[in-house]
């Protein structure tokens, strides 16, 4: 059988998926003992793990440096890689969200003004609405944005709400609801499909039983 | 000896014996096309940005990012003409991520004309074909627009709905696309249909007993027919552990109208082959004929046909002043015979070499082997 590539999203998510992972019978010793290694592979088992950074997982996916990997629906919105979304793993569940002041009453006259990390995202979410916005592409601190008054609203990920709250923002509007996919490189489909095909049938079965 | 030729050069050579032995004519075009040539068809390009810059005339001019509209824009319909031509050339297209233009090469045919099911079973048996070219283990996917179509007409749901379920359906995103039929109002026998189709992937010998069950028009069940009869052929001959019916395979095309396809070579993370019947481009050009091709996009390959040179040259060869510059170059004659040969007088520091050898006393003598 051919080892399947398997990129991890590092942090909790990635534990998490990692957890499902040893449970569909896909364990590796290697991974858990630690270490410096950035590689760990369970050769019985064919499966080797890296955990890459959230964001870049659909990277290595889309290029075939992994054959499937865990990614936000985030990512595959804001970046659109070519890859196959073979299931919906219910976890890391959060929702994409317009924010502002509670007191920011929309005003067509003018344009929106909208901060974000998800520029594709908001674009296509307000073309949607014929909604002429100027993107203000920030890649932190996105909640100071409108607080600063250098946006009218902020499109972003939301988990919680205690950020937005402490900061007396608040959800205007959900655009999406997110949560954590399992992706498989188009051509590792065709050539590795038996092993990505019963992984994707464990971790769906552990997503029924836990829902 | 280091090989003159690239892989990639010989697939190119191959294709064209390939191509010439089924009949097909080479199709040379110009580097430039009318900008407003792509204009017209811009749903039919892959690329979204194309380089334009104006002639002398002030017309203005696009450096291609498409072969097949050149090709069948002069197409003429005429009962029982059929046009058969392939190319290679390349294309012009913005990378998807960089948004930087990138040169791409790019073979491949084009079938136009009043075409019958034989002529479009064999452009796809020439996309299996083109594959195994290449020596790489290979699987070709194909699927039916047409009958996608004609699911989509029976659903009840809107452009839009169709859109998005056909974009699940190349991303063989199940979960969505149930959300989607939902949103969308997607009748019960077409949704449960297409959640099967999203997953629905292998041979035809497990596919088509599949789909005949779910079916539930006379049109898609006559359109099953035609893949079953393309599917069969290519099987005939001899390809049948690399083809599958997989519906997630060119489904993001427009105007594809009949059967559609990718191919995949292992060791290559994207699709190398890409191709289908498109006869609703040519009907947009007010033309009655029918069209069916592929396209290979050669630099893909170059990645897994191309191991790197271990050396730049197989045999250095040092001489000095002592040497009669006859016997050098008789002496040098006859290494090239079987090895790469650079003359030297003095060791180059910027060439690597496996062998490292010296004129003396008239022969050429070793002095250094990397192995």
């Amino acid at each position: 059988m051919k080892t399947v590539n398997i990129a991890l999203p590092k942090g909790r998510l990635g534990e998490k998926v990692y957890e499902l992972m040893k449970t569909a019978g896909y364990p590796c010793p290697e991974l858990e003992a630690g270490g410096r290694k950035l590689i760990f592979e369970n050769a019985e088992k064919c499966v080797r793990y890296f955990w890459v950074k959230p964001s870049d997982v659909a990277i290595y996916v889309e290029r075939g440096a992994a054959d499937i990997g865990v990614v936000g629906k985030d990512i595959l919105l804001e970046y659109e890689p070519e890859v196959y979304e073979l299931l919906d793993l219910n976890i890391g569940k959060c929702r994409m969200a317009v924010a502002g002041k509670a007191s920011f009453r929309d005003s067509a006259v003018h344009t929106l003004r909208v901060a974000t990390k998800f520029p594709n995202i908001a674009k296509t979410y307000y073309a949607g609405k014929c909604r002429d916005i100027d993107i203000i592409h920030l890649n932190g601190s996105i909640e100071l944005a409108p607080i600063l008054e250098m946006s009218d609203v902020i499109v972003d990920i939301v988990e919680t709400g205690t950020t937005l709250r402490e900061n007396n923002l608040e959800v205007l509007e959900t655009i999406v609801p997110i949560s954590a996919r399992l992706i498989c490189n188009i051509s590792s489909m065709k050539f590795k499909a038996e092993t990505v095909n019963t992984i994707r049938r464990s971790l769906e079965e552990q997503v029924r039983q836990g829902s | 000896m280091n090989e003159i030729m690239k892989s990639e050069e010989r697939v190119i050579f191959a294709l064209r014996k390939l191509y010439k032995q089924y009949g097909y004519q080479p199709f040379k075009m110009s580097r430039f096309e009318e900008y407003d040539l792509y204009v017209r068809n811009k749903d039919f390009l892959i690329a979204d940005q194309v380089i334009t810059f104006p002639d002398r005339s002030g017309k203005l001019l696009a450096l291609k990012p498409d072969v097949t509209l050149s090709i069948i824009k002069n197409v003429q319909d005429a009962p029982g003409l059929v046009q058969k031509l392939y190319y290679n050339e390349n294309v012009y297209r913005t990378d998807k991520n960089s948004h930087d233009f990138k040169e791409i090469m790019q073979a491949g045919l084009e079938c136009v004309g009043d075409l019958t099911m034989l002529d479009t079973a064999e452009v796809v048996l020439l996309a299996a074909k083109s594959l195994a070219v290449t020596g790489l283990p290979f699987v070709l996917d194909i699927s039916h627009m047409g009958l996608l179509n004609a699911i989509f007409h029976s659903s009840g749901m809107n452009d839009n709905g169709k859109q998005k379920a056909l974009a699940c359906l190349n991303q063989k995103n199940a979960h969505e696309l149930n959300k989607v039929c939902t949103d969308y109002g997607c009748s019960t026998e077409a949704s449960k249909l297409l959640e099967i189709l999203a997953t629905l992937c292998g041979t035809s010998d497990a596919v088509i007993p599949v789909l005949e069950k779910c079916l539930y028009t006379d049109e898609q069940k006559l359109l099953l027919g035609e893949l079953r009869m393309v599917c069969s052929l290519i099987e005939s001959e001899g390809f049948a552990g690399c083809v599958n019916i997989d519906f997630s395979a060119g489904s993001h095309m427009k105007y594809y109208s009949g059967v559609v396809f990718s191919g995949y070579l292992e060791g290559i993370p994207a699709a190398v082959l890409s191709g289908g019947q498109y006869d609703s481009l040519l009907r947009k050009m007010n033309k009655t004929s029918k069209a069916v091709g592929f396209a290979i996009y050669l630099d893909l390959l170059q990645r897994v046909l191309s191991q790197p040179e271990n050396y730049d040259v197989d045999i250095v060869l040092l001489y000095d002043d002592s040497a009669m510059p006859t016997d050098v170059m008789q002496i040098a004659s006859a290494l090239r015979k079987n090895a790469s040969v650079l003359l030297a007088k003095e060791q180059p520091k910027n060439t690597t070499y496996q062998t490292l050898m010296k004129i003396e006393n008239g022969e050429a003598v070793i002095i250094h082997e990397n192995c």
